[in-house]
């Protein structure tokens, strides 16, 4: 008789069409766009344009602000409740952890149009302050996937550590910054690389809470809108590029940890 | 300050977790400076919670504990002179190898030329030169190891802590670190305290061994003294292979058991019950008529430097080592010289039991209610003389009255049918005594009963326990001066 039915490379049929048809070659259509004109000829002068224009330079550096602000704060505000959430010495730790990830179980366009009444109410205007209300809703929409990776990164860090670290004299500070800290920094990669990007490319909370702020995924949206496909390809192109990078930085860090870990399995 | 050359002194340390779990009621222990104390015992038994108290990982819920006589016990850890070597190494996997060992230099902010210094030197201590700049991940578990060992002795404590640490070596490994461990103590002068199940470890290693059990401490002493005069059936079947027989004190210096009369150097008074502890490597076997007693080979297995011989001589089963392999069914003699027999009188402490009596009638008799649970016993059991009226011939009033009641292992029994008996628990000790078990079952409410069984129960069976009633007996208590 036959062991298995399927071979291991027949089970990977499936995913290999959705990946050709709704991944390469989307990608590759969206090349195709960027780097040719409206009349199909091969023309770099949308790249140029992107990086010629102010305005558009003005929404990637604006983007990378508020990307930044909300994964500062995202960080800020995770850290604490991921290492209470992996080290505290409490009961009904499932029901925490549950709680704080609870948001991510309402839909998304409720709980983003809830805030938004609150803001209304307490602001009056949603206009005064845009800055404010992007950076806020968006850290509210990503916190969850900041929590996660740095309550996993936690969780394994193993608790002799932190007593070895007490026992050879380290204050509760020192033991903090000198053996949680950087044995947490993949948690914060990942953490941070799960917020920053998305954030730098949503247009979905912008377009909710109707500001005039303007980010990357705006942009691309408005070129779409007007069926300029050729910009907002190219500012596509460029996007992936940047996540391409961060990306590959933050493997190298995980590289490190993979070949930690193999040693440690020896 | 009165001198005290105590280093370390625990005192009536108590230990609960959550309220309810208790590892340790009153733990007392006195470890003199210089010392290489182990604590042995099987898991569980709440060795490393003592140890992880001295080292402030946990905190006594009541007791003191004492560095030079001084009051420690809720100092933090980073405040005590102690050092530990975790049962895992716990070595920082961001570090290499230099910062690990100077870690605790850093934090002590000492020059960095005294620090090169320090690890230099600790690295030869365990062996290490050169190894600095090495990550710990390129290191294998012996080094690790050393290293773990290193960063602790680098702080030059008083008292170094090791919870385990050749657990996860291989054999071999591990019997060169046990060496290399006694020599580091006898170079560094440090006290070092050792946690381990591996009574081999214990013996070979340390200068006092405190033998535990079920949070109690069960025999402090040498490793000789552990080794050859045990203090009760527990460090016996515990430390080494023993052979355990029932048995009762005869005469002057003799004991009988397993059938025959011996001639011992352990003494007690003439009819006193006791168990004889016999290592299998001080049985000989001969043929030439001088052997106490007889029986037959049942088997024997090679076991590299010796053979395990297995001879039964009546309803005792024997288990001998010796350097010459013999055929089964052979009959031969067994001799065992006075000084190789171990006498331990029976712990009469143990299936006391307190009850009070709650009814009384003429057709039931008197209803005691213990623990664990309650039954009607005749009034001539507790009162002998069967009359309830007191000197002046009025009737006393018994509801109320304490009593004592309690009973020899061997009339009770184990029965895996809950209704059976009287008691149920779960078997949480046994060893094998001669031609029976001895159990010790735990029931709900914490009491413990001792019973002995021909049959073979394993650890956590739950049993019922068949006490006949009118084998126990009671005792009452006048309240007055009497303390349980």
């Amino acid at each position: 008789m036959k062991k298995n039915v399927f071979s291991r490379r027949q089970l990977a049929v499936p995913y290999a069409i959705f990946l050709f048809l709704f991944v390469i070659i989307p990608l590759f259509v969206l090349i195709y766009f960027g780097f040719t004109d409206e009349n199909g000829r091969i023309s770099f002068a949308n790249f140029l344009h992107f990086f010629g224009s102010g305005k558009t330079i003005g929404t990637l550096l604006y983007s990378i602000v508020i990307a930044l602000c909300t994964t500062i704060f995202c960080l800020i505000l995770a850290y604490p409740v991921a290492f209470f959430l992996a080290k505290g010495n409490f009961g009904r730790k499932q029901v925490w952890i549950m709680l704080f990830v609870l948001p991510m179980w309402i839909n998304f366009t409720l709980r983003i149009t809830a805030l938004k009444e609150i803001l209304t109410v307490l602001e009056g205007n949603l206009a005064y302050h845009p800055f404010f209300n992007t950076v806020l809703c968006m850290v509210y929409d990503f916190l969850p996937f900041m929590i996660l990776p740095l309550y996993q990164a936690l969780c394994k860090l193993d608790n002799s550590l932190i007593e070895a670290a007490l026992d050879l004299g380290a204050s509760e500070f020192q033991v903090f910054y000198k053996v949680v800290f950087p044995l947490s920094i993949p948690g914060i990669i990942s953490g941070v690389t799960m917020v920053f990007l998305p954030s730098m490319t949503n247009y979905v909370v912008l377009d909710m809470v109707y500001n005039s702020t303007y980010i990357m995924g705006s942009l691309i949206g408005s070129y779409f809108s007007s069926y300029d496909w050729n910009n907002g390809s190219v500012i596509s192109v460029i996007l992936l590029l940047m996540i391409c990078a961060v990306t590959l930085l933050s493997e190298r860090f995980t590289k490190q940890e993979q070949i930690e870990k193999k040693s440690v399995l020896k | 300050m009165k001198k005290n050359q105590n280093l370390i002194e625990l005192r009536h340390i108590k230990k609960c977790y959550d309220g309810n779990t208790i590892v340790t009621e009153d733990f007392n222990l006195e470890i003199k400076k210089g010392e290489f104390v182990t604590f042995l015992g099987p898991s569980g038994c709440g060795k490393t919670t003592i140890l992880r108290m001295i080292g402030g990982f946990e905190l006594p819920t009541s007791g003191e504990i004492l560095l030079n006589g001084e009051d420690i016990s809720v100092l933090p850890p980073n405040k005590r002179p102690i050092n530990t070597v975790f049962q895992k190494y716990a070595l920082f996997p961001h570090l290499n190898v230099y910062d690990n060992v100077a870690f605790g230099l850093k934090l002590k902010k000492i020059p960095k030329r005294e620090q090169d210094e320090k690890v230099r030197h600790a690295l030869e201590i365990v062996d290490l030169e050169g190894f600095e700049k090495r990550s710990i991940q390129t290191l294998s578990g012996g080094q690790q190891q050393r290293i773990a060992i290193a960063r602790a002795i680098v702080n030059e404590p008083e008292l170094l802590l090791l919870d385990e640490p050749l657990s996860a070596l291989d054999y071999k490994m591990r019997k060169e670190m046990q060496l290399e461990l006694k020599n580091m103590h006898k170079k560094l002068g440090i006290t070092f305290i050792f946690v381990t199940h591996d009574q081999e470890e214990a013996l070979t290693m340390s200068d006092k061994i405190v033998v535990m059990a079920d949070g109690e401490i069960q025999q402090v002493g040498t490793p000789e003294e552990i080794y050859n005069e045990p203090s009760n059936l527990f460090v016996a079947d515990f430390i080494g292979e023993s052979n355990i027989f029932k048995g009762r004190m005869m005469d002057k210096r003799k004991a009988s058991f397993c059938g025959a009369v011996f001639d011992c150097v352990d003494d007690y008074e003439v009819g006193t019950i006791v168990d004889a502890v016999i290592r299998p490597e001080d049985i000989e076997i001969t043929t030439s008529g001088r052997g106490q007693i007889q029986g037959k080979i049942l088997s024997s297995d090679f076991k590299g430097t010796f053979y395990i011989v297995l001879v039964r001589s009546g309803k005792n089963e024997i288990e001998i080592h010796s350097l010459k392999n013999y055929q089964p069914d052979t009959v031969v003699e067994l001799y065992i010289a006075p000084d190789l027999i171990h006498l331990i009188p029976y712990d009469s402490s143990i299936n006391h039991y307190e009850g009070v009596i709650t009814a009384y009638s003429e057709e039931k008799g008197v209803h005691v209610e213990f623990t664990d649970f309650g039954w009607d016993v005749k009034v001539e059991q507790i009162f002998p003389n069967g009359k309830l009226i007191n000197k002046n011939g009025q009737p006393i009033t018994i509801e109320g009255l304490k009593v004592e009641a309690s009973f020899q292992p061997s009339i009770a029994q184990l029965s895996d049918d809950a209704q059976a008996g009287v008691v149920q628990g779960r078997i949480i000790s046994f060893l094998y005594v001669g031609d029976h078990y001895r159990y010790t079952v735990r029931s709900k409410s914490e009491e413990d009963y001792v019973v002995d069984d021909e049959y073979l129960w394993n650890q956590e069976d739950f049993v019922s326990i068949l006490i006949p009633k009118e084998k126990v007996t009671y005792r009452v208590w006048d309240g007055k001066n009497k303390k349980l």
